[in-house]
């Protein structure tokens, strides 16, 4: 590495005092280059951030920003005492908690057998199908479930009420105490296998000396599973729950979109849904804007603090 | 760089493996070592992921036999596993309609299209930000990553595609997106990992220009990052409908998974009998949504296990700055 940029300072003189005028003539097709994609963000991303400035305005969609009124922090006032927007943080909020807390131990410990499996073969496959609902439209999972877990004609309880175990469809999907079950469950379902990956490279990066050591010094599997791989990466799952954390304030449309039925409104009207329904389809532009500013607000500042706080605990950043 | 690490933690993964078994072996006494290793555990372990794995496979296997079954039989609930009475009207009924077919068709040209562009665009980003040399490298890359961390909204894209005109075009499901700071974040981490940075000084005394560096030399030599990255693309896309449920009211410019949540979705079943009454087959709404999710699932089904090891690849790197 040494050698090579020693080279590149020869070949290309290092750029700390050059001008730009001289930077560009001679890299000018670099910055060539860089103009596709900055005219996109800045087209699609940056131009965006203007329409922000209707938290502060009464806009209405058919006038306009002509015909709105500026009204200060009125509308946010209004945002801020709406029963369905406390509803749909509260939601939100709980049911990001219960995913981080179902959710984040999982591929932890499916990474943690998977690594030891003794068939090769038997493992490969397997880890292929378990990546599978990673690479599904929420609306396939969507209607997979509803096909799966119907209380009258889904599979699940047919089977179960042929078995004798029940003798009255489970209502999986249709009842918000169960729907809250059931979305929970297929959330993780969908996201263990790909989860793994993450872990299955950290354990690689463990060197087997420890685990020879360990043999010989009669550790058994589970010894081993504790004292070397569970500390070998400790790293990553601090850094991934940190980061998980930092997304609490997030919504997924489509997984909530996807697992909607009239009976379950009042657990799956998350953020997401009070956006689209607000903004959207009842037109209440600067509403729905101040959520999708608060949820971004807040997402920046967890972000930002997620970093500061794995950085400190002497883990890689995020940012 | 990376790859070579790689391939050093396969090795000595293997090796250890391998030393595992030589310790066991010897501790091992008596001759039927192959049984003595196989321990209760391992059993749990391997019965817990076959559980896991089938409840990934079996509920699509329920829904191809329900699609393939006779309406009787579904309705019956005498179809598991396997179909029943085999008929294949409800794929008729979906082909002859047309609106899935050609919506199925648009879907794939948008998604080709989508990730032809997209890699343009991620590529034109990561090539310069990943040069050292290139003055302005932090300014830009903070202008093209921070969009990542905060988004404008909902409201302000939308009203923004509106004052672009772009509402209820097809090209609304495909610009705004092509620009991924996740993907360029990987791109340029594997080309200043993996690219030895002596390969393209030596190009560059030999008078070759960036542009002539990147084609000859970077992309070639990126293959398999290009393949992951691809592929990401494409599937994002593939998966995506939410923006067909923001921007789009045409029927013919929406997606195909769109087109299946609206059908799925009890408030539509109307439309579920207009598709069963144009193609004058009778299916049952349900062996005809069982159909319907079938078709939209197969492709991604039957091209997933050549794809799978790509993705695995690409994620190993995003992860290395995640």
């Amino acid at each position: 590495m040494a050698k090579t940029s020693n080279a590149a300072a020869k070949a290309v003189p290092v750029n700390a005092k050059l001008s730009w005028s001289k930077a560009f003539k001679r890299d000018w097709q670099l910055y060539l280059m860089l103009l596709f994609p900055l005219a996109m963000v800045f087209i699609f991303n940056y131009a965006a951030y203007p329409g922000m400035r209707m938290i502060f305005f009464d806009y209405k969609p058919a006038k306009g920003w002509d015909g709105s009124e500026f009204v200060g922090l009125k509308i946010i006032q209004k945002v801020f005492t709406d029963k369905d927007f406390i509803k749909s943080l509260s939601s939100t909020l709980v049911f990001n908690f219960l995913d981080l807390i179902v959710g984040f131990p999982m591929p932890i410990i499916l990474a943690l057998m998977l690594n030891e499996l003794r068939y090769p073969r038997f493992k490969k496959v397997t880890q292929t199908i378990l990546y599978l609902p990673h690479f599904l439209s929420w609306v396939i999972i969507g209607s997979v479930a509803y096909t799966m877990f119907r209380p009258t004609s889904g599979l699940v309880n047919i089977a179960l009420t042929n078995a004798g175990i029940i003798d009255q469809g489970i209502p999986f999907l249709t009842e918000k105490w169960h729907w809250a079950v059931s979305y929970l469950l297929i959330g993780v379902w969908q996201a263990m296998g790909w989860g793994t990956i993450i872990y299955l490279a950290a354990i690689t990066s463990i060197s087997g000396e420890l685990y020879e050591a360990a043999m010989i010094d009669g550790a058994n599997r589970w010894q081993r599973m504790w004292n070397i791989t569970l500390p070998g990466i400790k790293g990553t799952v601090v850094t991934l729950l940190i980061m998980n954390l930092g997304r609490v304030m997030g919504s997924n449309f489509e997984r909530l979109d996807s697992l909607y039925n009239s009976q379950v409104r009042d657990f799956q009207y998350q953020l997401a849904i009070y956006i689209y329904e607000k903004g959207l389809q009842g037109a209440k532009f600067s509403q729905a804007t101040v959520v999708g500013v608060f949820q971004s607000v807040v997402g920046l500042i967890l972000v930002i603090v997620a970093d500061k706080f794995a950085k400190k605990l002497g883990e890689d950043g995020l940012l | 760089m990376i790859a070579h690490l790689k391939v050093d933690d396969t090795k000595r993964k293997f090796v250890m493996k391998k030393t595992k078994k030589d310790v066991e072996e010897t501790t091992v006494s008596d001759g039927s070592r192959a049984i003595n290793k196989f321990r209760v555990s391992d059993a749990v372990m391997m019965i817990i992921i076959t559980l896991l794995c089938l409840t990934c496979i079996l509920p699509f296997l329920h829904l191809a036999a329900k699609s393939i079954s006779s309406n009787s039989m579904v309705l019956a609930k005498q179809v598991y596993f396997w179909p029943k009475e085999i008929t294949f009207d409800a794929y008729a009924s979906i082909f002859s309609d047309g609106s899935m077919v050609k919506s199925m068709v648009y879907s794939v040209f948008v998604t080709l299209l989508f990730t032809l562009l997209g890699m343009m665009v991620c590529t034109c980003a990561a090539y310069p930000l990943s040069k050292k040399r290139i003055k302005g490298r932090y300014i830009f890359t903070f202008l093209l990553m921070f969009p990542m961390y905060f988004g404008a909204g909902l409201i302000p894209s939308y009203l923004l595609m509106k004052d672009l005109h772009l509402l209820d075009t097809m090209w609304v499901l495909i610009l705004p997106l092509i620009y991924s700071p996740y993907n360029m974040l990987i791109m340029k981490t594997y080309f200043q990992g993996s690219i030895p940075d002596s390969l393209e000084e030596s190009a560059f005394l030999d008078g070759a220009s960036n542009i002539q560096i990147l084609f000859k030399i970077v992309l070639p030599l990126s293959k398999p990052i290009l393949a992951t990255l691809s592929l990401f693309y494409a599937v994002g896309r593939w998966n995506a409908y939410a923006d067909n449920k923001y921007y789009i009211k045409s029927e013919g410019f929406k997606m195909v998974q769109y087109k299946l949540s609206q059908l799925v979705s009890s408030a539509s079943e109307a439309q579920t009998a207009t598709l069963s009454e144009a193609s004058a087959v009778t299916s049952t709404p349900e062996v005809l949504q069982a159909a319907c999710i079938m078709f939209v699932t197969i492709p991604i089904i039957c091209i997933y296990p050549f794809l799978q090891k790509y993705f695995v690849k690409g994620t190993m790197i995003g992860a290395v700055k995640g």
